[in-house]
């Protein structure tokens, strides 16, 4: 396929959007449960503006995908069928949330609802971080679906699909969360380092898994089932035409097989080791500046796997625009 | 229920191009705005077609067959392209089970032309929403038409009649019976897209002739003749 980088932006901008929300929900329930010492209300309200313009940006990025960006609205109607649809209507719930989420911390709307069994204070904070929490997971699974659901794709055909794209937003959105509270130089650094190493070792696997999955796939469609001729040798002679057209650009990455292999060693460096090891590092060095790298390199490396993703992806219409006479 | 559909015969394509030509000039033509080209007489020419003319070569010289492969949208019966359509502008038509883009609701997105894995659709850079066969949807539903062009300007064109046109539902009609009783086949089966078109395959044409076929035994002039020959040409030395 060819790697469009309005959707790689798209993916990983929102990706990491979504985790940068989780992160901050995450400190705050720790917080609650007096595992982490209090934030002020800036952290988060400045924390969801920061995830807020991710997920804006991805879906800005979203736009240039599309032929007609002023029908976009259109793109809402087909949810009981479609993945892309679902996506459609769940990214703007859950920027909704998102801004709400910091709203009410920024206003201070921390006065507790409803005390359940006089141990936990349910303030408007946490219940429309809960509902972003849930729009955020719905977001991931519509994002990856929109992929893993194409089965004629089948190295996006699998449940991998999914946990990669869930993963690698988490990992980015903790690493973010990490530099964002070196920025501030807040104590939470730690935290979220820890936990987006942790996502960035889940998704290695990941990641891993489905690299060795798709070394082993055998293509269902063949030459022979695509024109339905038995015989073991059949070439093309001609596509049809000299030029090109929308099939011979939308489905081919036009690379060299070693661009692809040296993109697949440039992310598979700057998504895993690399941002543990200065995370870790950061850790035992007290760096502010360290968390900040170690997210700007994810994230580089990131766009280098979504690029991957696309680019590796073989699609059975292939077979059919082989050979110009 | 109908399900309209082409039926192609390998045997009989000679790979002219002609129902590329004819489809491109009657869509590009129509109600629907043209099919839009660009640099198409300079370097890198590039345009939207509905129908593709493709050229195989099966085996190894000198053991080689040309098969000319003409490719458009295959009106699938479970059409993998509608349902991934965020906007429901890919639709089937429920009256004759055509697969067809409402190009006023299609937002560009290209979902439905990854979910096809016969690479049938294109997206038009001019207006750009995506487009795609349509079997010439204004000419086969007119009344209007006499009966006999109510057919897709391809089938029309078509000059070995390499391309039949008609409702692959009814046990009788002349795709039916073609696809029973020439092994007419879907391609790629293995996704269980029940494609509507159908190919009919490619046949070795053999004649086999017996001897007497060749030098003809039994004259009857030979019995009744009473002529005395001496070495000269008889009907009996022509080869038939």
């Amino acid at each position: 396929m060819h790697p469009a980088f309005s959707v790689i932006f798209l993916t990983t901008l929102i990706g990491a959007g979504q985790g940068l929300f989780l992160a901050l929900y995450t400190g705050q329930l720790y917080a609650l449960a007096h595992l982490l010492p209090e934030q002020d209300p800036d952290f988060y309200a400045l924390g969801s503006v920061l995830a807020l313009a991710l997920l804006a940006g991805g879906l800005l990025a979203s736009f240039f995908h599309l032929g007609r960006p002023e029908r976009a609205w259109r793109a809402a109607s087909r949810w009981r069928t479609s993945w892309l649809s679902r996506e459609v209507i769940v990214l703007p719930i859950v920027m909704a949330c998102v801004f709400a989420y910091g709203l009410a911390h920024g206003l201070g709307w921390t006065d507790p609802l409803i005390t359940i069994r006089d141990t936990l204070p349910l303030d408007a904070t946490l219940i429309l971080g809960a509902l972003g929490t849930l729009g955020t997971f719905a977001l991931f699974v519509c994002t990856a679906m929109i992929y893993a659901h194409v089965r004629f794709l089948e190295e996006w055909h699998s449940p991998l699909t999914v946990a990669n794209f869930t993963f690698l937003g988490i990992a980015s959105g903790f690493m973010l969360a990490a530099a964002y509270s070196a920025y501030r130089g807040d104590q939470l650094v730690a935290f979220f380092g820890t936990w987006a190493v942790v996502a960035t070792l889940l998704g290695m696997a990941s990641r891993l898994a489905s690299l060795a999955r798709n070394r082993r796939l055998k293509p269902k469609s063949t030459v022979q089932t695509a024109i339905g001729v038995r015989h073991q040798v059949i070439e093309q002679l001609t596509q049809g035409f000299t030029g090109g057209s929308f099939n011979t650009r939308e489905f081919f990455h036009h690379e060299a097989p070693g661009t692809l292999a040296a993109v697949r060693w440039f992310y598979l460096v700057l998504v895993f080791p690399l941002p543990v090891a200065l995370i870790g590092i950061a850790y035992v060095i007290e760096s502010p500046t360290l968390p900040i790298a170690a997210f700007l390199i994810q994230y580089l490396g990131l766009i280098g796997e979504r690029w991957s993703f696309f680019a590796e992806a073989r699609h059975p219409q292939n077979l059919y625009y082989q050979r110009i006479a | 229920m109908t399900q309209y559909a082409l039926v192609i015969d390998l045997n009989v394509c000679v790979g002219c191009q002609a129902c590329v030509t004819s489809c491109k000039q009657w869509n590009t033509s129509g109600w629907a705005g043209p099919l839009v080209d660009q640099n198409p007489y300079d370097e890198e020419p590039s345009g939207t077609f509905f129908n593709r003319v493709q050229t195989f070569e099966v085996g190894t010289f000198p053991d080689t067959e040309t098969v000319h492969f003409p490719k458009s949208c295959l009106h699938c019966e479970e059409p993998p392209c509608v349902p991934v359509c965020p906007t429901g502008a890919s639709y089937k038509r429920a009256d004759n089970g055509v697969v067809l883009v409402d190009y006023d609701k299609c937002i560009g997105c290209k979902y439905c032309s990854w979910a096809c894995p016969y690479g049938v659709r294109e997206v038009d850079a001019q207006q750009r929403v995506m487009k795609k066969c349509t079997l010439c949807i204004e000419r086969i539903t007119d009344g209007s038409l006499p009966e006999r062009e109510r057919k897709p300007a391809c089938v029309l064109a078509c000059p070995t009649s390499a391309r039949l046109f008609g409702d692959v539902h009814d046990p009788a009609s002349e795709v039916s019976v073609a696809i029973r009783e020439q092994g007419g086949y879907p391609l790629m089966p293995e996704w269980g897209t029940k494609p509507s078109n159908h190919y009919l395959p490619r046949r070795k044409t053999r004649r086999h002739l017996d001897p007497d076929e060749i030098i003809r035994v039994d004259n009857p002039l030979r019995k009744e003749d009473l002529t005395t020959y001496t070495d000269e040409e008889t009907l009996d030395d022509v080869t038939w």
